[in-house]
């Protein structure tokens, strides 16, 4: 992997890597600009019957893992006796717009998180709690109910300052080409979307509508998991959920759908 | 050890005249093992299903399914009923181990 | 095996390996598996159901096979002289035909319930609805399923 990328780099990657021009800005990093400047959401490749299940708060099965949620933040957990409602009060307040500025630097760790990891900051370091184990049921309740709170609020990640670097990382991760198939996460969804993979139609591959309730897993996944499907589908090696390269990938993915509405939680085939 | 029944979720009209047809929604949580999934050394995963849906109005009935493998995880349910007065409807999902959720509704008349 | 059940001229279609409910008039031509009219029979027995008043919705092309939604409606004014007993739904290709049994009562003033069904392959969602009055209709519409591209 690391091979490939230094020949498309040595090769004069500003041709080859896809449709990522960069303009100067004096004195700072040039800012990126986006191969998709206004991006679809998902829910725009999805079908009526889908879309259906999902603008309806009832029947959208995702719920069922709001409500988990919903529960578990009011649930003192951990030594030190506290739930979430015991700092954070009021979610549906307090967690407003959270989701849309995720994943984060954080100054105290140093690197971009995200929002499970959070999470799991807040319960290992805050609550004297476990760590929810990446992709959980639990973890995902937590987030899609953390998420909701930022439906149809704009996404909006920073990635400047010291930030940067791990976008950088993410970006370069999108433009890698893997696996046995040999196909950057751009093949599909910056090439061919709207075009039929065999009957599946592509998506351009946005993250706002994370955690989804995905139709074939029937369950809620968090976006990492689909990540890992996704290297798989590919025929290659994934990192593990929750490893470095995810994350930064994660990062650089909700950059990618900058100014997209939240629609966590979402339902996707 | 049965798979969780979890929390169902139902939703009727809050005011409802006598002689209107409401619409009654039911959504539960429940991972409806097929019985045909392999485990990863290839045994295959016991069938886990919610069998049995009910539904009655002041203890008589109005409506109950009988499922099978081929409802999907989480259960929708929904259909009609004819409200002719106020009362009490009791919801009883129950699965292969005979285990059941519970649950009751109160339908109010609007004024 | 199954030429007892099912007369002379299913067991000869079933001799061709294809099974037709054969009373059906008009849908000889509609073939089903043999499961499903195994499955049929189970429940109605011998009785002849009629084509009509039994309508499902379900989408023409489904996202995904695990989560389909359907809708059953029976044509019914759902009185206690007139009403629908029962509605039975068969998937006609899935490992095992049978999807549901919807119980209705009068009480419901309508002939109607939505569901969501796992359909393993295209095939024809069939409902079998039982009158009060002993009367059957049948109804059925084919769902295409399809193998996702990014390995489903």
């Amino acid at each position: 992997m690391a091979r490939r990328a230094a020949w498309l780099i040595g090769a004069g990657a500003a041709a080859v890597v896809a449709g990522l021009a960069v303009a100067q800005a004096p004195g700072s990093a040039p800012e990126p600009q986006r191969a998709i400047p206004n991006p679809e959401s998902g829910r725009n490749y999805a079908t009526p019957e889908t879309l259906a299940i999902q603008d309806d708060d009832f029947q959208n099965p995702a719920f069922l893992w709001v409500e988990e949620g919903e529960q578990a933040w009011n649930h003192p957990t951990g030594t030190a006796g506290q739930s979430c409602a015991s700092c954070h009060q009021d979610a549906t307040v307090s967690m407003r717009g959270v989701r849309a500025r995720y994943p984060a630097y954080n100054a105290a760790k140093g690197r971009v998180v995200t929002l499970e990891q959070q999470v799991n900051i807040c319960r290992t370091e805050r609550m004297g709690a476990p760590e929810l184990r990446v992709d959980s049921r639990e973890l995902n309740a937590m987030t899609s109910f953390i998420g909701l709170q930022s439906r149809g609020m704009p996404m909006n990640v920073d990635i400047s300052g010291p930030a940067r670097p791990f976008f950088d990382r993410g970006e370069e991760f999108y433009n890698t080409r893997r696996g046995q198939l040999d196909m950057r996460c751009g093949s599909c969804h910056e090439d061919n979307y709207g075009r039929s993979l065999r009957a599946d139609l592509l998506s351009q591959g946005m993250s706002n509508g994370f955690p989804t309730y995905r139709l074939k897993e029937q369950r809620v996944i968090s976006l990492q998991f689909r990540l890992r499907g996704c290297v798989n589908d590919v025929r290659g090696e994934p990192p593990a959920m929750g490893s470095e390269e995810f994350t930064n990938l994660e990062f650089y993915l909700a950059w990618r759908a900058q100014g997209l509405p939240v629609e966590t939680p979402s339902v996707r085939r | 050890m049965a798979a969780p029944i979890g929390q169902p979720r139902v939703r009727l009209p809050s005011q409802v005249k006598a002689g209107e047809v409401i619409e009654i929604r039911t959504l539960i949580s429940h991972i409806m093992e097929t019985g045909q999934r392999r485990n990863q050394e290839g045994q295959i995963i016991p069938r886990d299903i919610i069998k049995s849906f009910r539904c009655s109005f002041e203890g008589q009935p109005v409506f109950s399914m009988d499922l099978h493998p081929a409802i999907s995880a989480n259960p929708y349910i929904a259909f009609p009923f004819k409200v002719e007065r106020a009362g009490n409807l009791e919801f009883t999902w129950t699965n292969d181990a005979g285990e059941e959720r519970k649950l009751t509704q109160a339908i109010r008349l609007a004024a | 095996m199954q030429a007892t059940t099912l007369g002379r001229r299913g067991a000869l279609a079933a001799a061709a390996g294809l099974v037709g409910l054969s009373l059906l008039p008009k849908a000889a031509a509609a073939q089903m598996e043999a499961a499903t009219a195994a499955a049929i029979r189970r429940i109605i027995g011998e009785r002849t159901p009629e084509e009509g008043r039994v309508a499902l919705r379900l989408p023409p092309i489904a996202e995904n096979g695990n989560t389909v939604p359907l809708t059953v409606t029976v044509e019914s004014p759902m009185t206690a002289a007139d009403h629908v007993k029962a509605v039975h739904v068969f998937a006609d290709k899935n490992p095992t035909p049978d999807v549901a049994t919807f119980h209705l009562t009068p009480a419901m003033g309508r002939a109607q319930a939505d569901t969501r069904i796992r359909l393993g392959q295209t095939q024809d969602v069939i409902a079998v609805a039982e009158m009060s009055d002993g009367k059957l209709y049948i109804g059925r519409a084919e769902v295409k399923v399809t193998i996702g591209g990014c390995g489903g």
